[in-house]
């Protein structure tokens, strides 16, 4: 996908003008709440005009002031997943999956409805009045109903923040399913870091109207690590676990890991927060900690007054954080290596 | 108990035939202002609205002669018709007219709640799946505005059975031909004797109207058990 934004937008009380091109397949937008994410996506769907400016995509003119064009929101093939499913009341489930699809022309279908709703596990709910679906199924349904009219850009308006925090994150494997076999190019907004991790490859810092930086999500998240009370988040993706000593033991890339056992053994995506990791300079005897991986320092970086250091471990990569001091004293420099102690209880499933 | 004479009959008829003439005209043509006033960006509307709305609070007498200004044999439109050989004035399609009249507005007042009721953002996500404004306005809007369209109808065919002063102007007061049950009602009130056959017409008035207002309480609860918004 290649996407060119260049757009100015006056509003009484907030003015914003957006400039940037991607060629991403998954971008995120990310900002704070009235930061004009919203006010981006509408310009971009055609249901709010902007005062000025250009949006291509592929090659093709979606809005030109200069050149007066303005294509109409049912003729950009741009579809939205908005925060509410916003599902319509008076049909089933069915009716609302197929309704992009039926008024997309034949030749411009590009996926078939029946492979859509075994990726997104709707079979039980096509009779369904949409007034009894849970939130989950109603945004599963919003997305299939999107999906199906084939957009050329998919995009996705906090799509995850009207749901529950556990049900969040069982959408996301829907999510990527649906981006992976459909080959659908993503422009997700997202005030959380996490989500932009999961799902993007590239993201657009947008602030007060602006787009403040275009950078990679991992740079993001260590950027905001800072800020935030859990510190930087450890991802984990993790298969199959077996059992033992009464914990779980997954297999993370060389490494094992002890996880509590009521996580449950399926594979998954778990998250581990930065401070959770307690470094130690040589292989302490005996730790209540059940992991102790021995990694070797990547680097290290300051940001807005705390310490991450990155560390390897065989395959893997984890990113701990330590007061300024404990650096001096661990004498962590690159290259060094080192033990990382983490409580099996320290981690927890994302799905 | 009830006797009515062959005139009361025609009265009764006549009623029902004008009340439901004006009605189903006046459906389409309601439903497509209240779609300009609620969902178009067209400058003027509050004129529109005022024009829509000034036969609620005009007096029907004054509606009345305004119509047969403009539809008599010396008004505008009363001699172009004229020239088709149509006359309105003083039959019962000047009955049907007034009483268009006087409920229109009545009709657009409650379609146009329906509508407004209508979540924006449902016409976004239809317009984003690529449906044009028409298909969004069959598939989307006119059912979700179901209940108010036929809320408003009955409104408009209770008002247009009530409809007095309009219609006692530009139609006349013809037994048989014009005369509908408040016309009638008001001849037996002139007229010495009259007081029981009055009474008995105001009962038969007062059934209907009633019956109306039920038949509309169950299709409105059927149509809102069917699709609930």
């Amino acid at each position: 996908m290649k996407l060119s934004v260049s757009l100015q937008k006056r509003f009484s009380d907030f003015d914003c003008s957006f400039d940037f091109t991607t060629h991403a397949n998954r971008v995120g937008i990310f900002g704070g709440s009235g930061s004009g994410k919203s006010t981006l996506v509408h310009m971009l769907a055609g249901l709010v005009q902007p005062d000025s400016g250009v949006i291509e995509l592929d090659g093709k003119v979606l809005f030109d002031s200069k050149a007066t064009i303005s294509v109409p929101t049912e003729r950009r093939r741009i579809g939205v997943v908005f925060q509410q499913a916003h599902l319509f009341p008076h049909m089933s489930a069915l009716s609302n999956l197929l309704y992009g699809y039926r008024r997309t022309p034949a030749t411009q279908r590009q996926i078939k409805p029946e492979a859509l709703i075994k990726v997104l596990n709707l079979e039980d709910l096509l009779e369904r009045n949409v007034n009894t679906l849970s939130g989950g199924e109603r945004q599963r349904v919003a997305l299939g109903r999107a999906v199906l009219s084939s957009p050329r850009l998919l995009l996705m308006d906090e799509p995850l923040s009207s749901l529950d925090e556990g049900l969040k994150f069982q959408i996301i494997p829907y999510l990527l399913a649906v981006f992976k076999d459909f080959q659908v190019p993503v422009l997700l907004v997202s005030h959380s870091t996490n989500e932009i991790r999961l799902m993007t490859e590239e993201v657009i810092v947008v602030h007060k109207g602006r787009v403040s930086e275009q950078i990679d999500p991992e740079t993001l998240a260590r950027q905001r690590m800072g800020r935030r009370r859990a510190g930087y988040i450890n991802l984990f993706n993790l298969q199959e676990a077996k059992p033992q000593d009464g914990l779980l033991a997954f297999d993370w890339e060389g490494n094992r890991l002890l996880l509590s056992s009521g996580l449950g053994p399926e594979p998954g995506m778990f998250e581990l927060s930065s401070k959770d990791i307690m470094l130690f300079k040589k292989h302490p005897e005996a730790t209540s900690a059940r992991n102790l991986i021995p990694c070797r320092v990547g680097g290290i970086f300051d940001m807005e007054g705390r310490s991450g250091v990155e560390l390897h471990c065989n395959k893997g990569q984890l990113i701990a954080q330590v007061a300024q001091k404990a650096i001096e004293d661990l004498d962590i420099v690159p290259g060094r290596e080192i033990f990382a102690a983490i409580k099996s209880s320290a981690f927890r499933r994302l799905y | 108990m009830f006797e009515f004479s062959p005139n009361d009959y025609q009265a009764m008829a006549l009623s029902a035939k004008v009340a439901i003439t004006a009605t189903v005209i006046s459906l389409p043509f309601g439903y497509a202002a209240a779609y300009v006033l609620v969902f178009s960006r067209l400058r003027g509307k509050a004129v529109l609205d005022g024009v829509v709305n000034l036969p609620l609070v005009v007096p029907p007498v004054v509606v009345g002669y305004l119509l047969l200004l403009f539809l008599g044999e010396q008004g505008w439109a009363g001699a172009l018709l004229r020239q088709f050989d149509v006359r309105i004035v003083f039959t019962w399609w000047a009955a049907v007219i007034a009483s268009l009249v006087v409920g229109f507005p009545l009709l657009v007042r409650s379609i146009r709640i329906g509508m407004e009721g209508i979540d924006e953002r449902l016409l976004h996500a239809s317009r984003t799946l690529g449906a044009p404004w028409y298909d969004t306005l069959t598939t989307i809007i006119l059912p979700l505005s179901g209940r108010s369209i036929m809320a408003g109808a009955t409104l408009m065919f209770a008002r247009s059975l009530g409809e007095f002063g309009a219609t006692i102007i530009i139609a006349g007061n013809i037994p048989g031909l014009t005369q509908t049950i408040p016309l009638a009602i008001y001849d037996y009130t002139n007229t010495p004797g009259g007081d029981s056959m009055a009474l008995s017409l105001c009962f038969v008035s007062v059934a209907i109207s009633f019956a109306v207002l039920l038949v509309n309480e169950s299709l409105v609860k059927r149509f809102s058990r069917q699709r609930r918004p």
